[in-house]
């Protein structure tokens, strides 16, 4: 089983996406767990989800990361819950130190919302034991602040670790300028701490996660995610 | 002219005062016979824009009424804030068009933004989810110094706004002409669900009651905004850029979930937004349609900034507010909801059985009027009208042929008519909420049903070139072209929301144009059993006497009952035959081929024969249903070879889908005008080979034409006679010019 908690902020817009899908995928209820509370109940995965928290209006995820219920949510993290962050989430596990780096304005200066091709870097965390390492998929991603930068050291740290998950790719797995959608480091669209519990990623696998929707690329995060928190029950 | 006029508020009203106010001596002549008395500064200012254009539909009312407005699945007609229409089950769908033109040319991105946050308002006010928006946009001619501006502003305006409130956008048009130089429009669609059983209305029914204020504090933004939407332009409007109201779209959020967690309970008697003409407004009418009287003390308003007249806050048009009348003893409840998205509240007045409006700021009664004269003394006009006289059709023999037709085709794609409109909805959130089923470039933008199998299609569209040579034909054709456009994803379409664009309907000749649209909207509604149910008219879109070409947006939405039976334009399997339903004459008066190749428009625009279309559109659904058509698409702007082009571009990224091989034509017409006529009552269907001569036997029982133009396969685009044009060039041609303009490259 899978006791998953959503958090919500004023200005988040995914939190009923994401609830909606691993409810889906998983079969277990979400929890709903509100920015104000001083604690998230015990879960087996904590989501930070995609939207404009707090509008987003000092920088993004920022004003999110200092909200009651990140102090708790840090606690947890620090102590080995899995924590997803999706766009917005990522952001603000940028903001709040889970996760290093930041989350710059798109090259573009626009807001971009398509379809991008991902490829999988590792398969040996906890959310990405269903995809195989090198595998392309198909995400849509949907920011206008998804332009991630770290220092060069930090960039090696975390290539060097297995710490980059997803890499801006063409349909083949070629990883190029061209195929960063908003002029990322190294193509990076998501990374994990070290231990590969805490992952932040800026497309958005909720969305694509039944046919219905035009793919099922996305799915795989939250049975990753039920399998990996399976097998550290048993 | 707020300053000039409030900052001295027992001036004596002089016709300069009237005169800035917008009013006609004869309009403020009115006033004082109504009144008996001369008014007070606020009284002039509340009266001002209770009777603009914009507020009490002077001008259009006695033809708006013409328009059918009922029918079977019509739960509320115009007259709301948004129309509501049932789509079984207890669900409803609640939606409206508005323009936000003026403020939008003034200051594009915000006057774009907030309009989106407005139309949204008035959907949720009435207790739905928003769960679509769709927006018509018209520029100016592309090489006119603004419109690059004009355009980018604007994207991201309506962009900045929905993506962060977290409603997709998955639909909506964009035209560039020379006729919207200088006065731009942004028409913003919303479309929400809501429960049958769950809405809410604006009738303040009782008396005692709390009036109470949520969302933002009232600043003084956007005073006269309603007027200033109701003049003309001239070369001093930017002045006019302190009239614009700033949207924030967080708040509107928080104010979305706030007041969808009340409407949970039964605490709410009446909800209507603070639109355009903000306070004044919303309490006049309220209290209009509940038959009370309305006191406000204008103390406890909550107030952005010091010092604030009476004046101001009556006239404010500041965003994200929202007027409630409670039922008494429910406000802490009420207050703890708003209090806990950080939303202010305070109860500003009572309902009174005085059928009178006070308003008292600081003790002094600021305003005291009849609320019924109020709400319904405005006057209404039958404006003198011209019909418009259309022109002789032209026979396409007349139309010279092009060099070839796949570059004929080449050249009409990368034209900033038919190019890509990549650059503009990838701006837009279009998959937030996780229901876009239909996402934009299609006929229609499809949502499903949050938790069903049903799905809401929805679309906006009209051919301004052809409400121009005949404004009674060009809007029958717009309604149809909606009607199509969800018949082409497989839904039943259900209804309608106008946006009525014109120029200064003291104009006969502008007043006969919107006189011939009503005419033929209400001809092609009633034929289609296709009620309008809300709507907007923006009028005086003139600047220095040029009024814009007359542009009735037309927003539906149309219903799937399951979406495991619906369609898209996409080619999706190799050797499939392409079959035109419909009749073919090879219209090509008022075409894109005549505008783009032959740089000359002129002619009648084509017919719509509604009969045909009723016959089409059923035959096409039911095809759809059964699953016999793996591919529709509606053929409109450009014709056949466009449809049966965009059609195969869809097919994969960049070219990388199916082409099409077409085959000779050998019919009695010029080859061109089959291929780019713009006859209405067609779709392109794409049909399994075994399936085709059923298809085309069923069209042929209902005495529909039906022929086998194609088959899918290959990369390329091949007609006999022609080199093959492949996808790939196809594709780059079309996605290069929106970008490549708004680079500053063209």
């Amino acid at each position: 089983m899978l006791r998953a908690s959503v958090i919500v902020f004023p200005g988040s817009n995914c939190d009923r996406d994401v609830k909606t899908a691993l409810e889906a995928i998983t079969g277990f209820p979400v929890k709903m767990v509100w920015h104000g509370d001083a604690s998230v109940p015990a879960s087996d995965l904590i989501v930070l989800p995609g939207g404009f928290s707090y509008g987003d209006y000092l920088r993004c995820g920022a004003m999110a990361a200092h909200s009651p219920i990140m102090r708790d949510v840090i606690a947890k993290a620090k102590a080995g819950t899995p924590v997803l962050g999706i766009c917005n989430g990522f952001q603000i596990l940028c903001e709040s130190g889970l996760l290093p780096g930041v989350l710059m304005r798109n090259a573009s200066l626009r807001f971009i919302c398509r379809d991008v091709h991902l490829k999988v870097e590792t398969d040996k965390t906890f959310f990405t034991s269903c995809y195989r390492k090198g595998e392309v998929i198909r995400v849509p991603i949907a920011h206008a602040e998804g332009n991630y930068f770290a220092d060069a050291e930090t960039l090696d740290r975390l290539e060097g670790e297995g710490q980059v998950v997803f890499r801006y790719s063409d349909g083949e797995g070629n990883v190029s300028a061209e195929t960063s959608p908003n002029g990322a480091q190294r193509n990076i669209a998501g990374i994990t701490d070290s231990k590969g519990r805490i992952l932040g990623m800026m497309p958005h696998p909720e969305r694509l996660y039944e046919k219905m929707l035009g793919g099922t690329d996305g799915r795989r995060i939250f049975e990753s995610a039920l399998l990996s928190a399976v097998a550290a029950m048993s | 002219m707020q300053d000039t006029v409030t900052d001295t508020p027992t001036a004596k009203i002089t016709p300069e005062i009237v005169a800035q106010h917008g009013l006609k001596p004869d309009e403020y002549e009115r006033l004082l016979e109504i009144l008996g008395r001369e008014p007070q500064i606020t009284e002039l200012g509340i009266f001002s824009v209770m009777w603009s254009e914009h507020c009490s539909y002077k001008s259009s009312r006695v033809w708006l009424r013409t328009l059918p407005t009922t029918g079977a699945k019509v739960i509320q007609g115009p007259g709301e804030n948004a129309g509501v229409v049932d789509l079984g089950d207890g669900d409803a769908a609640i939606f409206k068009m508005e323009s936000h033109n003026h403020p939008s040319y003034i200051e594009p991105y915000q006057g774009a933004a907030t309009g989106v946050g407005g139309i949204m308002r008035d959907v949720f006010t009435m207790g739905a989810r928003p769960v679509a928006n769709l927006n018509a946009l018209r520029f100016g001619d592309p090489s006119h110094p603004k419109t690059r501006h004009l355009v980018s502003g604007v994207v991201s305006g309506i962009g900045g706004y929905g993506n962060c409130v977290g409603v997709p956008t998955v639909g909506g048009e964009v035209n560039f002409d020379a006729g919207y130089n200088g006065n731009i429009l942004v028409n913003a669609m919303c479309v929400g669900l809501a429960k049958t059983d769950k809405i809410f209305y604006s009738a303040a029914k009782g008396v005692g009651l709390p009036v109470v204020y949520v969302g933002s504090k009232t600043g003084r933004d956007g005073i006269h905004g309603a007027t200033m939407a109701s003049a003309e332009f001239d070369d001093k409007s930017e002045e006019k850029r302190p009239t614009v109201q700033v949207g924030d779209p967080f708040t509107e959020k928080l104010l979305i979930e706030a007041c969808l967690e009340l409407m949970a309970s039964d605490a709410i008697i009446a909800i209507q937004d603070m639109g355009a003409a903000g306070l004044t407004s919303s309490t006049s009418e309220m209290a209009d349609k509940g038959g009370v009287g309305i006191e406000l003390d204008l103390d406890h308003v909550p107030q952005r900034e010091a010092n604030m007249t009476a004046y101001e806050m009556m006239l404010s048009e500041s965003q994200e507010r929202m007027l409630m009348i409670l039922k008494p003893g429910r406000e802490a409840e009420a207050e703890a909801v708003f209090h806990k998205w950080g939303l202010d509240f305070a109860v500003i007045g009572v309902t009174t059985d005085t059928g009178r409006m006070v308003v008292k700021h600081k003790g002094v009664i600021e305003a005291d009027l009849p609320v019924p004269v109020l709400a319904n003394s405005a006057p209404v006009y039958e404006r003198p009208w011209v019909p418009t006289v259309p022109p002789q059709p032209v026979l396409p023999q007349w139309v010279k042929a092009p060099n070839g037709n796949l570059d004929a085709l080449k050249t009409m794609f990368g034209a900033p008519a038919l190019c890509s409109r990549r650059w503009i909805y990838e701006q837009y959130d279009h998959m937030v909420m996780g229901d876009t089923i239909g996402r934009p470039g299609g006929d229609a933008g499809v949502v499903r049903i949050h938790g069903t199998q049903k799905g809401l299609a929805v679309t906006c569209d009209v051919t301004p070139r052809y409400v121009a040579a005949d404004p009674e034909m060009g809007t029958k054709q717009a309604v149809v072209e909606t009607w199509r456009n969800l018949t082409a994803v497989g839904a039943d379409p259900i209804a309608i929301t106008d946006n009525m664009n014109f120029g200064n309907p003291e104009r006969p000749e502008i007043m006969g144009q919107f006189v011939g649209s009503v005419k033929g909207m209400a001809e092609a509604c009633l034929a289609l059993d296709y009620p309008v149910v809300s709507g907007n008219v923006s009028l005086y879109n003139e600047t220095n006497g040029v009024g814009i070409p007359p542009t009735p947006a037309i927003g539906a939405v149309g219903l799937i009952p399951d979406v495991a039976h619906m369609a898209d334009i996409r080619l999706k399997r190799e050797g499939e035959l392409l079959i035109v339903l419909g009749r073919e004459q090879g219209w090509l008066g008022q075409s894109l081929y005549q505008q783009i190749i032959c740089e000359k428009l002129e002619g009648a625009p084509p017919p719509v024969d509604l009969n045909e279309e009723i016959k089409a559109g059923r035959l096409v659904r039911a095809l759809i249903r059964e699953g016999k058509v793996s591919a529709v698409h509606d053929i409109s702007d450009g014709g056949l070879l466009v449809a049966v082009a965009e059609m195969a571009l869809a097919s994969g990224e960049k070219g990388s889908g199916l082409g099409v091989e077409l085959f000779a034509y050998e019919g009695k017409l010029p080859v061109h005008a089959i291929w780019f006529g713009e006859d209405q009552g067609r779709y392109v269907l794409a049909v399994d080979p075994e399936r085709a001569e059923e298809v085309v036997e069923r069209a042929r029982l209902l005495a529909l034409p039906a022929r086998i133009v194609g088959r899918t396969g290959g990369d390329a685009i091949t007609l006999k006679g022609e080199e093959p044009l492949t996808l790939k060039e196809l594709a780059a041609i079309n996605e290069a010019w929106l970008p490549t303009y708004m680079a500053g490259e063209v």
